[in-house]
């Protein structure tokens, strides 16, 4: 036993109404790759940020190398070898690489000298980054890499890492795999939060699974098979949508040469789209976070005005017409951002039912509200689609992320769109309730409406799209249909001539 | 009409003193915003500094004490603001506006028995051989400490901002309070002290106009000097050298409109006094206009620690 790294026995963490972790106990080798695999709320975030010293246990111990190991803070954690790369990226916009790694160190030395470390480490681990660069311009691979070498200046035992591949190409993954196995053979040790089942059968040693806050089991990942894993995190047989085949219809919605100026600071301009959307397909759009996709879906919701001949929806053009106007017309959009952007979250649902739905379903009558019909047609959408929340009358922040999701996907599609547009429709869901998103996308495009379903989950796409795309810097590749289109051909699209490459073969 | 009247040089020296409680106020409000912190009770903190460094002063007639008393007054209210904000997580605009208003009203009450009353003398400075150099000497360096106190806070914030590790930490502070915070930095205890500092300062710039500028005690004498300095902050980037080139100006152009005054120049006094605050808006946003004037990431969100 004299190489387990870190024992975590009996880990418990309870917050008001629900227990994050309960009883946690298993061990992580000296110089392996282990993963934690679990849905959405199973409590992996609780955990890491338990062993990150960010969150204190209830009650059970940790043993890190032998001794008790108790962080009571991030930087107890740091000096005992124990480093993270975060999900949502902790770094510093304004501030330049090497100001951003000498934040997340416990000494370190002089900006010049760190500069010429941060190159050396760099170039060991065939991560290339300039450090006098403003992170706020980088791209999410290069924001990455910020956050590895600052984790690898410290020389870790222990290198957390949470969802790490996210936000990056297929590409983009194999370098950062070279590079994880490059430190395990270091005999560094590697704790890999994910729930991307295929990327944890080819980089990882070891499996535990968590549902619930409980540790429901164990695997070698190499010898188990993702749908037996999915099953072991879900505790259930797996739902996949189904659909029948429909033959695609007319153009419903032309792009052409669609451009526009990034509409914030470090944003992404749109380069000249050009795209037919049929009645009756689901078209794709999958991409890199940061290409494009908000741009993208605010130019077609109408929040950013385009010019008139850009966009065109059956033939009229509507490039000028703002969101409501659109609406009218057919097109509905359901944007990413669930709190404040689709849903106001501190309004009460059949308020926020008006919100998006007072045109289409008659909502209002001579600038009055129209109460009844406004809440009726909240619990329509309640019912329909299987929002868990008391009532109507409860505001939207009350619920879950998930069931906001149903609601507000579900708040689109009741109002019979002709063109529907959603981004990240089932970001932060979970299975069961991404899968009720997915079947009701696809059951609207049998009903022959056409559906642009622009998301960063390869999977999802390639499960309910006919065609596929990928946004790359504000441009869009030409679409292809899903069938038959290979992990290496996505790959590509989505990646372009990206510097990953030219890195990896100098590494 | 005698322009002749108005000599350049008293002009210039002038203008260094009405400039500098302008500097310290905007130094100080830009720590406090470049850790995230919106304060906008500037002017309230500078008047209580103004009061509060008049009465020690005349109590121990001694301008040290004075100043001393001063910065502790402002610091002591910007504490208030602090717990309001980092605390009890109160929104940092109307809890800022309203230190102000609160501040206008304690000051008077501290001030009642002090109207007319003479302050301690504040002695000039005559810096050996450069001050005798004609023309620069009396210019430069033939001021009162504070003027030269102001100048090297702005160089030692620069110094401090950009140099030093702590400077780091509460730029990143300022700028994303939730990934400091998962760095593990203490995000409330770097803003307390941001805050107590710029509170410290108003204090200072409020003593300065009444134990230097004045020099006496008169129920709001601060006359909207802390929302010009707010505002330098803004336009000039949060930068400290154009804070410093900001406050001249304004300082500047209050000295020669008060010499054209005098000198009787056939404009109404409303507009004359109406000139140094157009004059700095204008030429600050015409500076930051084409600049990336990034405002720092965080300023004005609140901060709560989520699980």
């Amino acid at each position: 036993m004299s190489d387990v790294l870190l024992r975590l026995a009996g880990l418990t963490k309870a917050y008001p109404g629900v227990v994050a972790n309960s009883a946690v106990r298993f061990d992580i080798r000296a110089g392996e790759i282990h993963a934690l695999l679990g849905e959405n709320g199973a409590g992996k975030s609780t955990l890491v940020k338990t062993i990150y010293g960010l969150v204190q246990p209830d009650s059970g111990t940790m043993i890190l190398r032998g001794q008790p190991y108790a962080p009571g803070e991030p930087r107890a954690a740091r000096a005992a070898g124990v480093a993270m790369v975060f999900q949502h990226f902790s770094l510093f916009d304004a501030l330049d690489v090497a100001e951003n790694i000498a934040l997340g160190m416990e000494n370190p030395p002089p900006l010049r000298e760190l500069a010429a470390r941060i190159s050396a480490v760099s170039e060991a681990y065939g991560l290339p980054l300039a450090p006098r660069r403003i992170v706020g311009d980088l791209s999410a691979g290069e924001r990455q890499r910020v956050e590895i070498i600052r984790c690898l200046l410290q020389d870790p035992r222990l290198l957390i890492m949470d969802e790490p591949t996210s936000v990056l190409t297929p590409q983009e993954v194999d370098i950062l795999f070279q590079t994880l196995r490059k430190l395990c053979a270091e005999g560094v040790s590697i704790f890999y939060i994910s729930h991307k089942l295929e990327e944890i059968r080819a980089l990882c040693q070891h499996a535990t699974i968590l549902r619930l806050g409980r540790v429901v089991g164990t695997c070698d990942p190499r010898e188990t098979s993702a749908r037996a894993m999915a099953e072991m995190m879900v505790g259930a047989s797996l739902h996949v949508p189904s659909r029948p085949a429909v033959e695609a219809g007319a153009a419903v919605l032309r792009l052409n040469g669609l451009s526009a100026p990034p509409p914030r600071a470090f944003g992404t301009a749109l380069r000249d789209i050009t795209l037919d959307i049929r009645a009756g397909e689901v078209l794709g759009i999958g991409g890199v976070a940061g290409n494009g996709q908000d741009e993208l879906l605010l130019a077609l919701s109408g929040e950013v005005r385009v010019e008139d001949a850009m966009l065109r929806l059956r033939d009229l053009p509507i490039g000028r017409k703002g969101p409501n106007a659109r609406r009218k017309l057919g097109l509905l959009t359901a944007p990413e951002e669930r709190m404040g952007h689709a849903a106001a979250p501190e309004m009460s649902l059949t308020e926020n039912a008006l919100l998006s739905g007072a045109g289409r379903e008659g909502l209002t009558r001579h600038g009055f509200l129209r109460w009844r019909r406004a809440r009726d047609f909240a619990t329509r959408i309640i019912t329909r689609f299987d929002v868990r929340t008391p009532g109507p009358d409860n505001t939207a922040r009350s619920l879950s992320g998930g069931n906001l999701q149903k609601f507000v996907i579900g708040r689109e599609i009741l109002q019979h769109p002709d063109v529907l547009v959603v981004n990240q429709p089932t970001w932060g869901v979970d299975a069961a309730a991404a899968a009720a998103i997915r079947q009701a996308l696809l059951d609207l495009a049998a009903g022959g409406a056409a559906v642009v379903v622009v998301s960063q989950d390869l999977d999802e796409l390639m499960e309910i799209a006919d065609r596929f795309a990928a946004l790359n810097d504000g441009r869009l590749s030409e679409p292809r249909p899903t069938r038959g289109l290979t992990v290496e051909e996505i790959g590509l699209m989505l990646g372009g001539s990206h510097d990953m490459e030219a890195a990896h073969e100098a590494a | 009409m005698d322009l002749s009247a108005i000599n350049p040089v008293l002009l210039l020296a002038s203008l260094m003193v009405a400039a500098t409680p302008i500097i310290l106020a905007a130094i100080g409000e830009l720590v406090v915003e470049r850790a995230g912190v919106l304060n906008l009770g500037v002017e309230g903190m500078m008047i209580t500094g103004a009061v509060c460094g008049f009465v020690a002063g005349v109590a121990s007639g001694s301008p040290l004490l004075g100043f001393v008393a001063a910065a502790l007054g402002g610091a002591a209210v910007s504490l208030l603001f602090g717990f309001l904000t980092q605390f009890l997580l109160s929104d940092q605009v109307p809890t800022g506006l309203a230190l102000t208003l609160f501040c206008l009203g304690l000051s008077a009450l501290i001030g009642q028995s002090y109207i007319g009353v003479k302050g301690p003398e504040v002695a000039d400075i005559h810096i050996p051989l450069l001050a005798d150099i004609p023309w620069l000497g009396p210019i430069l360096f033939q001021h009162d400490a504070m003027v030269y106190v102001g100048l090297a806070l702005v160089g030692a914030v620069w110094w401090f901002l950009h140099r030093s590790r702590a400077g780091l930490v509460l730029r990143a502070v300022g700028e994303n309070h939730d990934a400091a915070h998962a760095l593990g930095y203490h995000v409330v205890r770097v803003r307390l002290v941001a805050i107590m500092f710029g509170g410290a300062c108003a204090g200072l710039g409020g003593g300065y106009l009444s134990l230097v500028r004045v020099p006496q005690w008169t129920e709001g004498m601060t006359a909207g000097i802390g929302w010009i300095a707010l505002a330098i902050v803004v336009f000039a980037s949060w930068r400290p050298g154009r804070v410093v080139m900001g406050a001249y100006l304004f300082g500047g152009v209050t000295v020669l409109q008060l010499n054209l005054q005098a000198a009787g120049v056939p404009v109404r006094v409303e507009y004359l006094s109406m000139a140094p605050y157009l004059a700095t808006i204008l030429v600050l946003v015409l500076l930051s206009r084409n600049r990336s004037a990034r405002a720092p990431g965080a300023l004005g969100r609140v901060f709560h620690a989520s699980r």
